[in-house]
């Protein structure tokens, strides 16, 4: 008996030995596409990023599955949204992990959230109200200029985590700043238009978007965060339209169209699918294809 | 000195973040604030000139003043709200994005820069509060009503040894298992949790309560305590988690339902793209299939290991492997002779039980919101050698004792729609090989196979809530068929809920 346990014991210690885990090009795990795609705008092939969830998935609801333990066991560095988004299993994964480099307080634990000022911070928290966040809504995505504050955040953490590479993030941060201003010129001159349109929203994943565009949002399908709709609410949000008109019905790619489609039938008005996030659609195949179809989905949709 | 930073800083911020919403500049703020200000100072000697339209003018002003004013303080309550929270964890003192609309990054960076030099003096100026580091608190309700065709007192599963926490559970209207968690990170290299259940005639239980390691590197975590085993796939999982209200056959055959057990685990996690994982431990050995022996060594120890991965997008699985060595003194059970009457009898020996594990899940796009299935079975043998001590209380009569056992169950549960799932899951036992020795003369071995076959359904309007309905024909009894109807409600409060695999 006390052989075994010795025997196994010796065996474990040696195998942990012989696994270094120096690597040549940093490993980072982002949780969501968005991270993964700026981590890769400003790290270029100093890092190899494995992206947790993909667009489809409701980051949510993601389970600590064996693959992103693995993913995360290995990681110099986890980019995050933060802002309780992932509380049902980033902290299963940093705590199943064994990975000390990448847990909260750590240089390799990056969350985005902390950077930017979040919006709809509940004056209440209580689970009555659904499935809110206690530090704001967590969607902070939809916003391009929430992306320049987390770049300058995030290609400083990089040269902390891999000083040996700090002018090449230095170099890729300018790069990436100067195109993302002018994108977000672009972007902003072309939305004009969509100033002050009144749009409906399936779940609350848009407010940055909306504050962003100015686009003023008139009704959620969800009739509380996180809750499916009902038809006794979609039947008042429908009520509802007809004596405010909305433009548009907006869901993101990953939620579920059948509630979306029910109400544009009725209203008469379009479902814009918004990719909502890098790889939500064909077009948004970087951050910068994200909000080329985003606003091109919205102008669409509002002409 | 801070104090007064703190507060005015506050108020300079809510006054940007009110400058925000209305999408001005502050120094526009300012200003239309002054010449308010102005117009309110004007207004009594313009009152001399008593024109009507004056005194509207000055109504609207008084108005707006209000209005304004009661919109800072909301903001400024907000404000402190969120820096409250804020507090909580310094780090995410929150950063503002930029109020300029064309996004012009060197605003950026001066906004981003000057707050941080305000926000820190708020943080640091935050009231020390006793309560900040307060750990997660979660509570878990449950209960059930029961409608059991067969008596459920006395409960044993034919031709096994009983042990542990078994059986179908009361009839009609019952409190289930109440389950108060705590947990938190205790300092830079440790973890703790606690979780103690009540049940429903009030006796507390303690089901966990352990320490794990978070700063060890290369992927190795050292846990100790009382624990879940890590042994097969269910074990590790409160109740409260299982599909189904009961646990499987196997898991009260030959596991007492769960094996909890005080002692100390190794895990290690391999560094490679596929997960792999291995753990082994050893434990006082307090609970079925093992005994407390009353000596120094080890009385249980365990080694399992497991794997999975991704298959696409849509699929991902584990497997594993588990053992479990126990030296059992004087197990003792009830059980009925050839007699058929009852006796106290006594295990003593050496227990290994070998588990093969695995679980798969498929989800479009693995994304479960609307339609997810979930197949899952483990298998188990378990090789029981020593003497048998017949009727303890008596005859006192020991004989060698030897059993070969094994059993299965395999279950799957679809969600078909959004909150609705509907599941199904088969038990088998097998009664195997059992030598009773020189106590052949009282004890006989069964020639029976336990099996039961359990339908359920249930509802989660949110991932804190859930109510199911289940049905089963329960064999696991020679000769005596249970029907079983369960309707359970589980509520979850508190901490958010971990989402295993």
């Amino acid at each position: 008996m006390k052989k075994t346990l010795l025997i196994l014991t010796v065996v474990l210690g040696c195998c942990a030995l012989f696994f270094p885990s120096a690597q040549a090009a940093i490993k980072v795990v982002a949780c969501e596409p968005e991270w993964g795609a700026l981590t890769q705008e400003l790290a270029g092939d100093k890092a190899k990023v494995y992206v947790a969830t993909t667009a489809l998935q409701d980051p949510h609801h993601i389970q600590a599955k064996p693959s992103l333990l693995a993913a995360v066991r290995t990681a110099d560095m986890l980019v995050c949204t933060g802002a309780e988004l992932e509380i049902g299993w980033l902290p299963i994964l940093l705590r199943q992990s064994g990975n000390p480099a990448i847990q909260p307080g750590k240089p390799g634990y990056f969350e985005a959230a902390e950077f930017v000022r979040k919006l709809e911070v509940p004056t209440r928290l209580d689970r009555a109200d659904g499935d809110v966040h206690p530090s704001g809504n967590p969607h902070i995505q939809t916003d391009p200029r929430n992306f320049a504050v987390i770049a300058e955040a995030l290609s400083q953490r990089l040269s902390e985590i891999d000083p040996a590479n700090a002018a090449d993030y230095k170099a890729r941060y300018a790069d990436f700043l100067s195109r993302w201003k002018t994108a977000m010129a672009r972007w902003e001159k072309a939305a004009a238009p969509l100033r002050g349109a009144a749009i409906v929203v399936q779940h609350k994943g848009f407010p940055y978007l909306e504050q962003w565009l100015g686009l003023n949002e008139v009704a959620t399908l969800e009739p509380k965060p996180g809750v499916e709709p009902t038809s006794g609410h979609l039947s008042e949000v429908l009520e509802q339209l007809q004596r405010q008109p909305a433009k548009m019905i907006v869901r993101a790619a990953y939620n579920d169209g059948r509630s979306s489609e029910w109400l544009s039938e009725r209203a008469k008005i379009p479902v814009v699918v918004l990719p909502f996030t890098v790889g939500g659609d064909d077009q948004a195949k970087d951050l910068f294809g994200l909000f080329d179809d985003t606003i091109a989905l919205l102008l669409k949709a509002n002409s | 000195m801070i104090k007064t930073k703190t507060g005015k800083a506050a108020h300079e911020r809510a006054l940007r973040l009110f400058a925000m919403e209305h999408g001005m500049k502050k120094k526009k703020l300012s200003t239309l604030l002054v010449g308010m200000l102005l117009l309110l100072w004007l207004a009594p000697s313009a009152w001399a000139a008593d024109s009507t339209d004056l005194q509207e003018i000055r109504r609207q002003i008084e108005e707006m003043k209000k209005d304004y004013e009661s919109r800072i303080h909301e903001l400024e309550a907000r404000l402190q709200k969120a820096e409250e929270a804020a507090g909580q964890t310094p780090t995410s003192t929150p950063a503002p994005t930029s109020t300029a609309s064309n996004g012009n990054t060197a605003d950026n960076k001066n906004t981003n820069t000057a707050s941080a030099a305000e926000v820190v003096p708020v943080a640091a100026g935050a009231p020390a509060s006793t309560n900040a580091f307060n750990p997660d608190i979660s509570l878990i309700l449950s209960g059930t009503y029961a409608h059991l065709s067969q008596n459920p007192n006395g409960y044993q599963i034919t031709g096994f040894m009983p042990g542990g926490d078994i059986g179908t559970g009361p009839r009609s209207f019952n409190l289930g298992e109440s389950e108060l968690g705590i947990s938190a990170n205790i300092d830079p290299w440790f973890y703790g949790a606690f979780n103690l259940s009540f049940d429903s005639e009030n006796n507390a239980s303690i089901e966990e309560a352990f320490l794990q390691t978070t700063a060890l590197p290369a992927g190795v975590k050292i846990k100790a305590g009382r624990f879940y085993s890590g042994v097969g796939y269910l074990n590790e999982q409160h109740s409260h988690t299982w599909d189904f209200v009961d646990s499987p056959l196997v898991y009260q055959a030959f596991l007492g339902s769960q094996f909890h057990n005080d002692g100390a685990q190794l895990k290690w996690l391999l560094p490679t793209d596929q997960f792999i994982e291995l753990g082994m431990e050893a434990g006082l050995g307090n609970s079925f299939p093992a005994t407390d022996n009353n000596s120094n060594g080890v009385g249980v120890f365990t080694a399992f290991a497991h794997t999975g991965g991704d298959v696409g997008d849509s699929n991902s699985w584990r497997a594993g492997v588990s053992y479990l060595h126990a030296d059992p003194q004087n197990r003792t059970y009830e059980a009925a002779n050839v007699a058929n009457s009852m006796v106290d009898n006594a295990f003593s020996g050496a227990s290994d039980l070998f588990i093969g594990d695995f679980v798969w899940k498929w989800a479009p796009n693995g994304n479960g919101e609307r339609t997810n299935f979930k197949l899952q079975g483990e298998y188990f043998y378990r090789r029981e050698a020593g003497d048998l001590a017949y009727d303890t209380s008596g005859l006192d009569h020991t004989g060698n004792y030897l059993s070969r056992q094994s059993g299965w169950y395999l279950q799957g549960v679809y969600q078909f729609m959004p909150a609705w799932r509907v599941g199904l899951r088969y038990d088998q036992l097998y009664g195997g090989t059992v030598h009773y020795g020189d106590n052949q003369a009282y004890l006989a071995p069964t020639n029976y196979d336990p099996h039961r076959a359990t339908l359920m359904f249930d509802w989660s309007p949110s991932e804190f809530s859930r109510i199911r309905l289940q049905f089963a024909q329960d064999r696991s009894r020679q000769n005596l068929t249970d029907y079983q109807v369960y309707l359970q409600y589980q509520m979850s409060l508190g901490a958010h809920g971990a989402h295993i695999f």
